[in-house]
């Protein structure tokens, strides 16, 4: 399959240099937006005219002798759960439609000030819970290898944007694989960092301990580029590692040779036949290309679910209990306060967001703390030790990143079947090392199957080559 | 019938004196325009986060010091609620860890009253209610809500239960405060809010170690009606106990009329389902900036107390007081400088203004030992420490120009001497045969006895120093 | 222990999160959860005692900012997000209760 559309480290080098406009390259994509965005649905919001302005600009700039950074001209598009000034911020939901937040997160400034130009904000799962874009309060998006599948989730809009080529980059939000599974769904690369690697400055917190942006792209090359802009110490993110990150863009290509590789076997038992199959395809090419490939346990893996579903939605249950109708968003009117908070929320959010809010309510409540929450986090130190155990035999750890590859819209009704797509993503995320997608061949009906490249936190450069390995290997 | 023993805990929360707000860069700042002191965390809007302000830890720090807590990892934690003066309707404090533990303070009166920790947290917003009476919540048509407040650095104290009198909560409140202000910790104003006591009153029987049923009780705007609220409640349980009943553990509101009301609406059992904020990381002072800021706290009123009673024998009572006036400082420099300390003490303590003027330690045992020899009656002596607070001075000279004494020859060679030590240019002309210039240096002392020394005496000296 | 949560449960936890719900809903979210919390019983299994919390992945401590003032949002930009506003401050239906 290959991929038609030209990548960031092309675009930016060519209007760095001159040698196309970022106006050019800007109308590409807006072409094929306004070809195929009534199909798909990847944007709430697109916003060409302040695209063009900024392509212009920065073609003003590179005409000057000024460089216009490393990501001059590429086409961006945003999930729209991160904030950006005077354009409007919806998180897919009813309760904030409209509102425009006052100020810009971290990445998106970082972004700009690298000549980024902002396309659009992408649909997302409302409030980035769930796992296909469905639980969209604006209507799905679709998968743009096939429309009648849903893109995966919550970064739906975001994996779909960048197949589509209606985005060069696109930037998402992961908690438990929502970077990951919609890239291994669309197939493109995702990357969820190592936590506190990106500024969630700025970022509409769904899980607090576990969310973190990350880049999504056609190439691996692509998401180091983004990372190396948008990562690194934010001083109004108090979780943000203080130590600069090592550049990545230059680590993708050093090949695997002599790198250990571990299989994880509990991930790689929980998937179907086809996506199986691509994962023993790629610990074979990694073999080829020199790595030491062999198969690890990281037991406490099986409990991640469990230990997600009642650490995200406790944390999601204080994040979000600000809408209220009070301050932004909308208000439903009613004779109380305590009833017009009530009667909003129930108006403005969807069920599935209803749904973890009780749950995770009811997990941190009196009586019941210690039996969940309590618990949970204690299992999540279980599955950071199994990994860390893991790591001492092994460089980077592979396994699958979604056990099927994308399903039809509608198809899983059952909440519990929509939580197991991120039975293999979830354990990275509780541990908060670093993971990533990498697109791996094709499984069922022609449907794009990604693998899953982990590494100990900070640990993004030997994840980076080996997710380079598996690239070129895919390529020949 | 029995008697009762009332059994007083308090929690005072103080709004800290940082520049900026607890979470963000926002001015900590009264009396602004409504919702002009505002940064996307303070309002709590979607992807905003919270940062630590070091100054506010280093002046909770102080007052845990101050008290004697132990300073100990903190974790902040949310507490969970909705309530429309909240932006994010959690409040961001410190639940299980907090950062100062098991401290004590002593009363004046000697009694060690024990805190149980003090921890930090922000404060909310200000809700006005509009249509209501009195502007009161109740029967109001609407609310106004003003964020300004919302992220104030709080310190929140929370006593042991060991007052056992609306007399001894006020010394403790009143102790407290004179920590808070003394440290600069905060101004701790109980009428502008920055200062706030609620209590925990219950009663027991004399004798007995039982702890009852408590009722909080909050709205108390001043330390007169902290007693006030303090003495009606515990009167309320003793009769409810003596009627046969017993008072249903509740918060209850100080009113006006100088009772406790119970609140009208639905008492909702709160969970706040507390849970570590995920978005800051542990507090954990190291033992260095600890050990700086123990030793840069200024002196107690408890430590200035004992130092009094140490260096003057003065009882618990003027002890008290003339710590709270400040005055210790001018009564300890008196009597180190050898002054008789019953009178020096008499002195302060009946004739003596709040942080006493312009009356030095060496003026004040001056006049006690004038007093003392017979040489200036009491009220003359009352007198010349009038003006010395005012006006400052030397008591010598100031007593001679009231016309009850005459100034010695000693006293009046030192001011000349002074006035050489003064005017050195002069000086220097006088000497060199300038004649003109002695008007100067003669001035110079008329000026310091105001107009009452001996010109001719001043010019003898003058020329005798010239040699 | 993970077991099932009930009407009451959830009415509760509803009440308490803020969502006004009818019956039929009440009844759906019981469902909805007890399922998941059914599922949820795996970790009842493993012996936690001696294993501490994590709740953050990154071992950091002290983060701290000099206590110095920053700039302020423009009130006029953050009032008029307001659903509902009077005279610069958020105006809301009259509320019933104390603060806690």
């Amino acid at each position: 399959m290959t991929d038609p559309f030209p990548t960031a480290v092309a675009i930016a080098a060519a209007v760095r240099s001159g040698e196309r406009s970022a106006s050019d390259f800007l109308e590409a994509h807006l072409a094929r937006i306004e070809q195929r965005e009534g199909e798909l649905h990847v944007f709430n919001l697109v916003t060409a005219e302040v695209a063009r302005a900024r392509a212009a600009d920065i073609d003003d700039r590179v005409a000057a002798g000024e460089d216009a950074g490393p990501l001059a001209g590429v086409p961006l598009a945003l999930k729209d759960n991160m904030c950006t000034r005077g354009v409007a911020t919806t998180c897919s939901s009813r309760i904030l439609d409209g509102w425009e937040p006052p100020y810009t997160a971290t990445v998106v400034e970082r972004a700009a000030a690298a000549g980024a130009v902002l396309v659009g904000k992408t649909n997302l799962d409302e409030f980035a819970m769930g796992s296909s874009t469905e639980n969209s309060a604006f209507g799905p998006t679709r998968n743009p290898h096939d429309p009648s599948r849903v893109p995966g989730g919550s970064s739906g809009g975001s994996a779909a944007a960048v197949a589509a080529g209606f985005a060069a980059v696109s930037l998402g939000s992961d908690t438990g694989g929502s970077i990951r599974q919609p890239a291994s769904l669309c197939g493109v690369v995702g990357v969820k960092p190592t936590y506190g690697r990106v500024s969630r400055y700025g970022l509409v917190a769904f899980a607090s301990s576990l969310d973190q942006i990350g880049p999504m792209s056609h190439t691996v090359a692509d998401s180091a580029l983004v990372l190396d802009v948008i990562g690194g110490h934010d001083p109004r993110d108090s979780t943000s590692i203080p130590e600069p990150p090592t550049p990545l863009l230059d680590v993708v290509d050093r090949g695997v040779d002599g790198l250990r590789v571990g299989i994880v076997r509990e991930l790689a038992l929980a998937v179907e036949p086809d996506v199986a199959g691509r994962l023993v395809a790629a610990a074979d090419a990694l073999a080829a290309a020199g790595a030491i490939v062999d198969e690890v346990t990281v037991p406490a893996a099986v409990y991640g679910l469990t230990a997600y579903y009642l650490i995200a939605p406790a944390e999601a249950s204080s994040n979000l209990a600000r809408y209220d109708g009070v301050r932004y968003g909308i208000r439903v009117p009613a004779d109380d306060t305590t009833q017009m908070m009530s009667r909003t929320r129930a108006e403005g959010f969807g069920d599935e967001v209803k749904a973890r809010i009780m749950l995770g309510t009811f997990a941190l409540s009196a009586g019941y703390y210690d039996a969940f929450y309590g618990k949970a986090q204690k299992v999540r130190t279980l599955v950071r030790r199994d990994f860390a155990t893991a790591y001492e035999r092994f460089d980077a750890l592979l396994g699958p990143t979604s056990p099927s590859v994308a399903f039809e819209l509608g198809a899983k009704s059952d909440p519990l079947e929509m939580y197991r797509c991120d039975t293999c993503t979830v354990p990275s995320s509780l541990a908060g090392d670093a993971a990533m997608s990498v697109p791996f061949g094709t499984g069922r009906e022609g449907m794009p199957v990604g693998v899953q490249v982990m590494a100990p936190a900070l640990g993004e450069p030997v994840m980076f080559r080996v997710a380079g390995a598996l690239e070129a290997a895919n390529r020949g | 019938m029995a008697e009762w023993e009332t059994v007083v805990g308090l929690e005072v929360h103080v709004e800290l004196a940082t520049a900026s707000k607890l979470f963000s860069g926002a001015p900590n700042r009264f009396g602004d325009a409504p919702n002009t002191n505002l940064t996307p965390v303070d309002l709590g809007l979607p992807g905003s986060l919270p940062v630590l302000n070091r100054r506010a830890v280093e002046l909770a720090m102080r007052l845990g010091l101050a008290v004697h807590c132990d300073i100990r990892p903190a974790v902040f934690a949310r507490k969970n609620y909705f309530y429309p003066d909240m932006p994010k309707d959690y409040q961001i404090s410190q639940y299980d860890q907090p950062i100062c533990v098991d401290g004590w303070l002593e009363l004046p009166s000697g009694v060690r009253v024990g805190i149980e920790r003090a921890h930090l947290e922000e404060d909310t917003g200000k809700s006005t209610h509009v249509g209501g009476a009195d502007g009161r919540i109740h029967g109001s048509s609407y609310s106004l809500i003003d964020y300004n407040r919302a992220g104030v650095p709080l310190l929140e104290i929370v006593s042991r239960p060991d007052l056992r009198s609306a007399g001894q909560a006020r010394e403790y409140a009143e102790e407290l405060r004179a920590i808070l202000v003394a440290t600069g910790v905060s101004d701790a104003r109980m009428e502008e809010g920055s200062m706030r006591c609620d209590a925990n009153v219950s009663v027991r029987p004399a004798g007995s170690t039982e702890l009852r049923t408590r009722c909080e009780i909050k709205n108390v705007n001043s330390f007169r009606a902290l007693t006030r609220a303090i003495t009606y409640e515990a009167q309320r349980h003793i009769e409810l106990y003596e009627s046969g009943g017993a008072p249903t553990q509740e918060t209850r509101h100080f009113a006006e009329d100088g009772r406790t009301h119970t609140l009208r609406s639905k008492e909702e059992s709160h969970d706040y389902r507390y849970f570590p904020e995920p978005d800051l990381v542990t507090l954990d002072p190291d033992p260095a900036w600890i050990e700086a800021v123990r030793e840069a706290l200024p002196p107690l009123p408890a430590a200035r107390r004992a130092a009094l009673v140490d260096a003057t024998g003065a009882d618990r009572a003027d002890a008290d007081l003339l710590v709270r006036r400040h005055l210790d400082g001018v009564v300890m420099a008196a009597v180190g400088g050898g002054a008789d300390a019953a009178l020096v003490l008499t002195r302060a303590v009946n004739d003596l203004p709040e942080g006493a003027g312009r009356l030095d330690g060496a003026a004040l045992a001056r006049v006690a030992a004038m007093e003392q020899a017979g040489e200036l009656t009491a009220t003359q002596a009352k007198d010349v420490l009038a003006v010395l607070v005012t006006e400052g001075g030397a008591p010598d000279a100031i007593a001679a120009s009231k016309g009850y004494e005459a100034m010695d020859s000693g006293e009046l060679e030192s001011l000349v001497d002074r006035a050489i030590a003064d005017n050195p240019d002069a000086w220097e002309k006088f000497c060199a045969g300038e004649h003109k210039v002695q008007g100067v240096l003669v001035g110079a002392v008329m000026k310091a006895t105001r107009g009452q020394a001996d010109g001719k005496a001043v010019s003898a000296i003058l020329r005798d120093r010239r040699g | 222990m993970s077991g099932r949560i009930g009407r009451d449960d959830v009415a509760h936890v509803a009440a308490l999160a803020r969502l006004e719900l009818d019956d039929a809903e009440i009844d759906h979210f019981t469902r909805h959860l007890a399922r998941i919390l059914e599922h949820a019983a795996d970790i009842d299994e493993l012996d936690l005692d001696d294993v501490p919390p994590t709740y953050h992945p990154v071992g950091l401590r002290n983060v701290l900012r000099d206590d110095i003032v920053e700039s302020t949002l423009d009130p006029a930009e953050v009032l008029a997000a307001a659903p509902d506003a009077e005279d610069g401050r958020f105006r809301v239906p009259p509320i019933l209760g104390e603060a806690p």
